[in-house]
């Protein structure tokens, strides 16, 4: 009880302040955003002359992921559409990127161009029904969504492999030579990674991404000044699932295999975890996020004897206690201003 | 542009229920182009499921509803707002993350401004023209110095003016404000009603208002609705001697009692 008192003084403390009541909150100059961002670009593309190739591997992994992050936080953060059903649209651009590669061309920018194309058809098509609903309703329909993909990738084996996945995909090519070094398909991710989240973030500062604000603040405002929210949440639905199709493709020229597991619930819940833990809304938050996330399951797991998942569970509770905004909340000392008036 | 019809909005037998009570029953209402039509009603009259019958919020079970002579009862809402319908809310309802100009400037983004029609292609580029008539809106309802606040800042009357501000940003023909005034100081009450007072006379207003004052300072037709039916509909005067209205609102009240001044 004294907790929630507490933070309702808060509240109404950040309401009363006179940085927030009087004037204007102060706007922060660009080189505050532009060197830091210049610093992390530059850092990230000098990291495989620094690292050995199996981190370059893992942190290429995080890319991957990041990418997919980033897409799904234009859906839970943007828009407010929590979705468990995300991955299948990972996986629809990895399957489909995996099999341009291996039985037509691997040259980029072909299976990018496919698995993206078909992420955005896959969400196009299955869309339509998701966005009609809301919130929990949301997440379920989604979640159904997702599963049947999962049972469509495990069972038409003459296209996916089945169960036992999509194998011998080959290394991307470029100009006739295959990226076959870790180094070179590391910056082949993080090239694609840039572009696509520069893309996303665009599209979050558009005026379309201020009526999917909007639209996640509130709905039913939304319709009554003239917003056809359901064809906006819609379009959301299907950018989203397109820069995940782009990440699929992504993960089938890094991993060359694609497998049930990648766009099945698991990968899901795993990617909106990263999407809450990293800060729902700021689209660089959730790649952090899934950084975390992958790292705890993937690098940490194995040495905790499998207990991977709990260490993930643990971190999710600190976060949502501690950090309501997630990892992006540190940057900004404002207070949350995602209140219902 | 079609010819002006003989009422900019209208709704006959209109009706809905929430189970056994009978919210609005069969009610009828004209509003002619450019009035400044006021209804009123004791608690429980049925006065926001009505508005919400109109605006199409709400599915009426029977009736129709008429916007400048064309039935719009089977058109969402946000049709009916494209065909220049509307609205305030009685409990302000904005966006927590936005400020005050953010507010605005998605209304006006969707409606155009004066040099431009609406624009929904995605575009990162600051637009000047949607600023400065987002701007331009605040000042008319008394908000330009409040523009960057996010709206969780504002005071309670605050946020009923950028209600009107949104309303506005709309380029309505026809706008219904569901108790704009209530909550406000008695300065911002008088600043909405110079606002109203002041659009232009195009602009049709329905209005929902307890402020008897405001009422019958602003309206020039007045309907009473009680117990989900109408009661009259009448100038303020006939209101104003109508025995039957002074029963519905304080059983066997005295007159003077009622409306003083």
């Amino acid at each position: 009880m004294t907790e929630v008192s507490a933070r309702t003084e808060e509240v109404h403390g950040a309401m009363d302040d006179p940085g927030t009541g009087s004037g204007p909150p102060p706007a922060r100059p660009r080189w505050v955003v532009a060197v830091p961002v210049a610093a992390v670009v530059v850092v990230l593309a000098a990291v495989p002359l620094f690292l050995a190739p199996f981190a370059t591997t893992t942190l290429t992994r995080l890319l991957v992921f990041g990418l997919l992050a980033v897409s799904l936080d234009l859906l839970v953060g943007v828009t407010g559409l929590p979705s468990l059903g995300h991955a299948a649209y990972f996986g629809a651009g990895a399957y489909a990127a995996g099999w341009v590669s291996i039985h037509l061309t691997a040259a980029i920018p072909v299976p990018l161009l496919v698995g993206a194309a078909v992420g955005g058809l896959a969400a196009a098509a299955t869309g339509w029904v998701a966005v009609r609903s809301a919130g929990v309703y949301f997440l379920m329909l989604t979640l159904a969504i997702g599963e049947v993909l999962a049972q469509v990738a495990q069972s038409w084996d003459g296209v996916t492999g089945g169960a036992n996945g999509l194998a011998g995909i080959p290394a991307a090519r470029l100009g006739g030579e295959s990226l076959t070094g870790a180094g070179f398909l590391y910056w082949y991710v993080l090239g694609v990674g840039l572009l696509a989240f520069t893309a996303v973030w665009l599209l979050a500062r558009s005026p379309f991404g201020a009526a999917l604000r909007g639209i996640r603040d509130n709905e039913p405002r939304m319709r009554a000044i003239g917003y056809p929210t359901t064809l906006y949440k819609y379009g959301a639905f299907v950018a989203a699932g397109t820069v995940a199709g782009a990440a699929g493709s992504l993960l089938a020229a890094q991993q060359r295999l694609v497998t049930p597991d990648d766009l099945g619930f698991t990968t899901a819940a795993i990617i909106l975890l990263a999407v809450v833990i990293g800060g729902a809304g700021s689209l660089w938050g959730p790649v952090v996020g899934a950084a975390i996330v992958v790292l705890v399951r993937d690098a940490l797991g194995p040495g905790l004897g499998g207990h991977g998942e709990l260490v993930l569970g643990i971190v999710f509770v600190l976060v949502v206690y501690l950090l309501p905004r997630g990892a992006a909340g540190l940057t900004t000392l404002r207070p949350s201003r995602r209140r219902r008036t | 542009m079609t010819a002006p019809s003989p009422t900019a909005l209208a709704c006959t037998g209109l009706s809905r229920s929430f189970g056994a009570l009978r919210a609005v029953d069969a009610v009828g209402l004209t509003v002619e182009p450019g009035a400044r039509h006021a209804l009123i009603g004791p608690n429980g009259a049925g006065k926001s499921t009505l508005f919400r019958l109109l605006t199409g919020r709400m599915r009426p079970d029977a009736g129709t509803v008429d916007l400048a002579g064309r039935d719009v009862t089977g058109f969402s809402e946000v049709r009916r707002n494209r065909l220049g319908m509307s609205q305030t809310l009685q409990h302000a309802s904005l966006f927590a993350s936005l400020s005050a100009a953010e507010t605005v400037a998605l209304a006006v983004r969707r409606h155009g401004t004066a040099g431009g029609g609406a624009r929904i292609v995605p575009w990162p580029r600051r637009q000047p023209t949607v600023d400065a008539r987002a701007g331009e809106l605040l000042d008319r309802v008394g908000l330009a110095d409040r523009a960057r606040q996010p709206v969780p800042a504002l005071a309670h009357g605050e946020r009923k003016q950028l209600e009107v501000a949104l309303a506005l940003a709309c380029s309505p023909t026809v706008l219904l404000l569901d108790e704009p005034a209530a909550g406000m100081s008695p300065a911002e009450s008088a600043r909405l009603l110079a606002l109203l007072a002041d659009l232009p006379a195009e602009v049709t207003v329905l209005f929902v208002e307890h402020d008897l004052d405001l009422v019958f300072d602003l309206a020039d037709r007045v309907t009473v609705l009680h117990l989900g039916r109408v009661l009259l509909t009448g100038t303020p005067d006939e209101v104003r001697a109508s025995d039957a209205v002074r029963e519905a609102y304080l059983g066997t009240a005295r007159r003077e009692e009622l409306f003083t001044g």
